[in-house]
């Protein structure tokens, strides 16, 4: 679901923050129009806008797990877990974390890649939040998803930045509840 | 300069959650794990809250961090400061136009880029990492900065391995740790 449209419509904020979002075209590969939020980290007040957007919603939902998948949804996460009192996760690419893992493999365009969490990091019962920056065809959420269920973690939703069209039908990833802050942008001048 | 004080709780609360992991990613090194760190929310606050004590107020509008563990201390203490989040990667990761630097590793060359645009000449930058050992990638890190004319006013680790040397290696810049392990 979008922001825009679940209690925050009209919301300045949105427009902040999509607004400093770039367009990066045909990055990286040609015909992908890449949504660039490092822009968005070099504006404080809309990167403080999506923090705190984010930790609105979460705060008084008892979430005590915000897993970040690597690497950009280390931007965003731990902010996050800090403001509402909740560990942070992070879900990264094999061979990265030091200790004892479980990994979940998850489907590419092409071909397939891995996503790893430490054992003893969740305990089950917990309830977690997934955060990202962007969605597109949520195959790397949904990996994220089944780590933490596969340890007995509640997800109660996947916050992103952006998400992308493909998403936009969908309430929910892996029957999961999907919160997007805003669109992708179109480059301008198009 | 570091921050370790026997004495000091919020410093000995911080060392006690960081884990040790033996021979990781090879035989022979004692790898140290912030992710535990992280699990514990009041001592991943102490953390973040110590840098932003000590950066606050000082004109720093850059706080460029270092893939990818400097993306998850970082971006917090810019956020409490009122500084821009740069994030310094590994080659072919960021999007738009970058500018590089190289630098030796124990075996072989590795390579950090920054988007070009995204500090200006005259901004005072910190560079934060978790961890410095022997000072390489931080050196690549303060080279990007100055490269577009940015004033490196610190760079901030959670951690130093003291024995490394890295402190050396850091071109007379200050360098602000939490932690040593020895």
């Amino acid at each position: 679901m979008f922001a825009a449209e679940n209690g925050l419509k009209g919301d300045p904020r949105l427009q902040a923050i999509s607004n400093a979002i770039r367009v990066v075209p045909h990055f990286p590969k040609q015909g992908i129009m890449f949504q660039d939020i490092t822009t968005l980290l070099l504006d404080h007040k809309a990167f403080k806008h999506t923090v705190d957007i984010f930790v609105e919603r979460y705060k008084d939902m008892d979430i005590s797990v915000v897993a970040g998948v690597e690497a950009r949804g280390f931007m965003f996460g731990p902010s996050i877990a800090l403001a509402i009192g909740a560990k942070f996760v992070p879900l990264r690419k094999p061979k990265k974390l030091p200790g004892e893992v479980i990994a979940e493999a998850y489907e590419l365009e092409y071909g397939r890649d891995c996503l790893e969490m430490h054992v003893g990091a969740v305990e089950a019962g917990e309830r977690a939040i997934v955060i990202d920056d962007l969605v597109a065809t949520g195959g790397t959420l949904s990996a994220a998803i089944r780590l933490l269920e596969r340890v007995g973690a509640q997800v109660v939703e996947c916050g992103c930045v952006i998400g992308l069209r493909e998403v936009k039908g969908q309430l929910r990833l892996n029957g999961k509840p999907l919160y997007i802050l805003v669109e992708p942008r179109e480059i301008d001048g198009c | 300069m570091s921050a370790y004080r026997d004495k000091d709780p919020l410093i000995h609360g911080i060392q006690s959650k960081i884990r040790v992991v033996p021979n990781f990613p090879k035989p022979g090194i004692m790898f140290q794990d912030i992710t535990t760190l992280l699990l514990d929310p009041k001592a991943f606050k102490d953390t973040v809250d110590l840098f932003v004590e000590r950066y606050k107020g000082k004109n720093i509008s850059v706080v460029a961090g270092i893939e990818a563990r400097g993306f998850i201390f970082g971006p917090p203490i810019a956020l409490e400061i009122g500084a821009k989040f740069v994030p310094l990667r590994k080659p072919k990761k960021l999007p738009g136009k970058v500018i590089s630097e190289e630098y030796v590793l124990e075996y072989g060359k590795d390579c950090l880029e920054m988007h070009v645009g995204a500090v200006e000449p005259g901004e005072r930058a910190l560079v934060v990492d978790d961890l410095i050992a022997t000072g390489g990638t931080l050196c690549a890190a303060m080279q990007l900065l100055e490269r577009v004319g940015a004033e490196v006013v610190e760079c901030a680790c959670v951690i130093e391995l003291p024995d490394l040397k890295g402190r050396e290696r850091l071109n007379g810049k200050p360098l602000y740790v939490l932690v040593e392990s020895r």
